[in-house]
């Protein structure tokens, strides 16, 4: 094993990483503003690479276009999905977190069932898109064009989340809610409506994550379930709730499974990723960033 | 109260008597084979799902990582039968203990951790442990392990002829789960449960062994589900790291519970009554067709039971004045 190999495989492991980080914000985002965790998380991924395969195969609409596009469907999606479904949940008085477990992997199911019904269980790619199969090459090391634009992405999304949160009325009414969601019904604003939205640009941020990944993964109904994983894993890794726990956690997974990828067989690359989770918690019960 | 609560136990130990001894006599007149391992099938995931409502339920640690040790216990059995020619009756009880020990080993570290990060740690380490299975060769790797018929008796617990030694195997095995839960119920462990479920902070201020009862749940839970597994293993003779280890089977472990009600001794077997045929049913009435539309049907029928009825089926049965007194 060469530096060079080693350099070559953390360089992609970060990239991978900052991907990993943009599916798990939006996991950390709702979270963090009402203590629920999507368990259809990879399904919204799931959707998103369907769209952006579908507006590629029809309309020849190349993923980096649609991405906004995915996003903004995602969003009403999200947004829709808390107002039918998760809404209820969080009103359950007898085991609320197991409601909030089954109520979304119950949401998983069925959408995994119609991506099956309406898609068929093939396997499906984006051919040819403008940055398929290209690489760029940084003093020595190659790295693929769509995994840098997909962390450019994720860097872009982080930042702008960022702003959104801190700098925007909405931002501010997140914050509020996210702090106290029986306070903030005082001073007028609909709790609902902040959860719907922050459901919203939860599912946006994964839906984006989703048009960017259908550039370099296969399209399948259950192409969420692994991903999901690893985001729940990202997510906890970093600390419930914490947006930039969930980019610090993205990215360290993304280093991780790279390492483990250089010292066990492929097949084994995910153990690296749990057993740096486990390591984690067992030493900070609360995750690298998280609050008590 | 006090009386009350005893009657009521009595009470639930004579119900359950007469189911048991109603269900043995079913398959004499249900001659149909389908019909028949929809019946096992039943009575396995009540039994499993019993098991896991013990740690889940009872003690409020949510695990949904169980699928591990329904796969130690089936691949246990599986192993010493193909490799070493041990009886699967020993195989269930060594995978029994094998994972009761591996449970404590693993709540050691895990019972410090609370809510999601637990129930995250669960599915982790099922997960470790579903890779581990897929890479070691010995144990048959990804293609999993045929378990040849030698035979057709008890002795070897295998039945080539009937399905009905199955039925009556999975009937005990969920009348012990059920009488377990039952006992544990009335004891000092069950109090503690309760306790530390309710609030594991409070409980141990007031002298509750809070870590103790949890080892303890977790060793009961896994040891009961490891011998469903291996119940599995020799009902479906062949098993491969997805078919016995993979998370679906943590979720179907967990579900009879959720919808029957969760933390109560009928939950999990009114739960497994009414799911497990009905997923069996859609999937072999609707699910031919490959397209998905049994998922659909599921998948809609766990949220719509799951958003109205938090509290599970149970309480449908359960008179307003006994509620109250517990």
């Amino acid at each position: 094993m060469t530096a060079q190999t080693i350099i070559q495989s953390l360089a992609s492991g970060l990239l991978m990483g900052l991907l990993y980080g943009l599916i798990a914000v939006g996991l950390a985002l709702i979270f963090g503003l009402m203590d629920v965790v999507n368990f259809a998380h990879g399904e919204f991924l799931m959707i998103a690479m369907y769209a952006t395969f579908f507006l590629f195969a029809f309309f020849a609409i190349d993923p980096l276009l649609s991405a906004p596009l995915v996003a903004a469907a995602l969003f009403v999606f999200g947004a829709v999905a808390y107002l039918l479904i998760v809404r209820f949940a969080v009103r359950a008085k007898a085991n609320a977190g197991m409601v909030q477990i089954f109520s979304t992997f119950g949401l998983a199911i069925v959408m995994r069932g119609l991506a099956q019904y309406f898609f068929t269980p093939d396997y499906r790619s984006v051919t040819h898109s403008w940055l398929g199969g290209k690489t760029v090459s940084i003093g020595g090391i190659f790295l693929p064009e769509p995994q840098l634009i997909g962390a450019a992405v994720a860097i872009a999304a982080f930042g702008g989340l960022y702003f959104f949160i801190n700098r925007t009325d909405f931002g501010r009414a997140l914050e509020a809610t996210r702090e106290d969601a029986g306070a903030v019904a005082l001073v007028g604003i609909d709790k609902n409506r902040v959860f719907a939205l922050g459901w919203g640009l939860g599912a946006a941020l994964v839906g984006l994550a989703g048009a960017i990944m259908s550039i370099f993964f296969y399209i399948y109904p259950d192409v969420g379930a692994s991903f999901a994983l690893i985001a729940y894993v990202t997510v906890a890794l970093g600390g419930f709730g914490s947006v930039f726990g969930a980019f610090a956690g993205g990215i360290i997974v993304g280093l991780v499974e790279a390492s483990t990828a250089l010292l066990l067989p492929p097949s084994l690359k995910a153990v690296g990723i749990y057993a740096v989770y486990l390591l984690v918690v067992f030493v900070r019960p609360r995750g690298l960033f998280g609050s008590m | 109260m006090d009386t009350d609560f005893a009657r009521s136990r009595r009470r639930d130990l004579i119900v359950a008597f007469c189911l048991a001894a109603i269900a043995a006599v079913v398959p004499l007149f249900v001659k149909d084979v389908y019909v028949q391992n929809i019946m096992v099938l039943t009575l396995m995931w009540g039994a499993l799902s019993q098991s896991w409502n013990i740690l889940s339920g009872y003690c409020g640690q949510i695990s949904l990582g169980h699928a591990l040790y329904f796969g130690i216990g089936a691949y246990t059995t599986a192993l010493l039968f193909t490799k070493f020619g041990v009886l699967p009756w020993f195989g269930m009880i060594g995978g029994g203990v094998i994972s009761a020990i591996i449970a404590m080993a693993l709540g050691y570290p895990c019972f410090r951790l609370r809510g999601h990060y637990f129930v995250i740690a669960t599915i982790v380490i099922a997960e470790i442990g579903l890779l581990l299975f897929h890479n070691w060769d010995w144990a048959g790797a990804a293609l999993g392990i045929d378990i040849p018929v030698r035979g057709d008796s008890w002795l070897k617990f295998q039945f080539t002829r009937s399905k009905l030694p199955y039925f009556y195997f999975a009937l005990a095995l969920a009348c012990v789960a059920w009488f377990v839960t039952w006992w544990l119920e009335d004891s000092k462990w069950g109090y503690w449960w309760r306790a530390v479920k309710d609030n594991p902070d409070a409980a141990e201020s007031l002298g509750v062994v809070v870590f103790n009862s949890k080892m303890g749940a977790a060793a009961v839970s896994a040891f009961l589900v490891a011998v469903g597994g291996s119940f599995y293993a020799q009902f479906v003779s062949y098993i491969d790291p997805e078919s016995v280890m993979g998370f679906q089977f943590s979720l179907l472990m967990a579900l009879p519970a959720v919808l029957g009600g969760i933390g109560t001794l009928w939950g999990p077997m009114l739960g497994a009554v009414i799911l497990i045929p009905l997923t069996e049913l859609t999937r072999s009435f609707i699910g031919g067709s490959g397209r998905g539309v049994d998922l659909i049907v599921y998948g809609g029928l766990i949220i719509a039971i799951s958003l109205a009825r938090p509290q599970g089926l149970v309480g449908l049965f359960t008179p307003k004045r006994e509620e109250a007194a517990r």
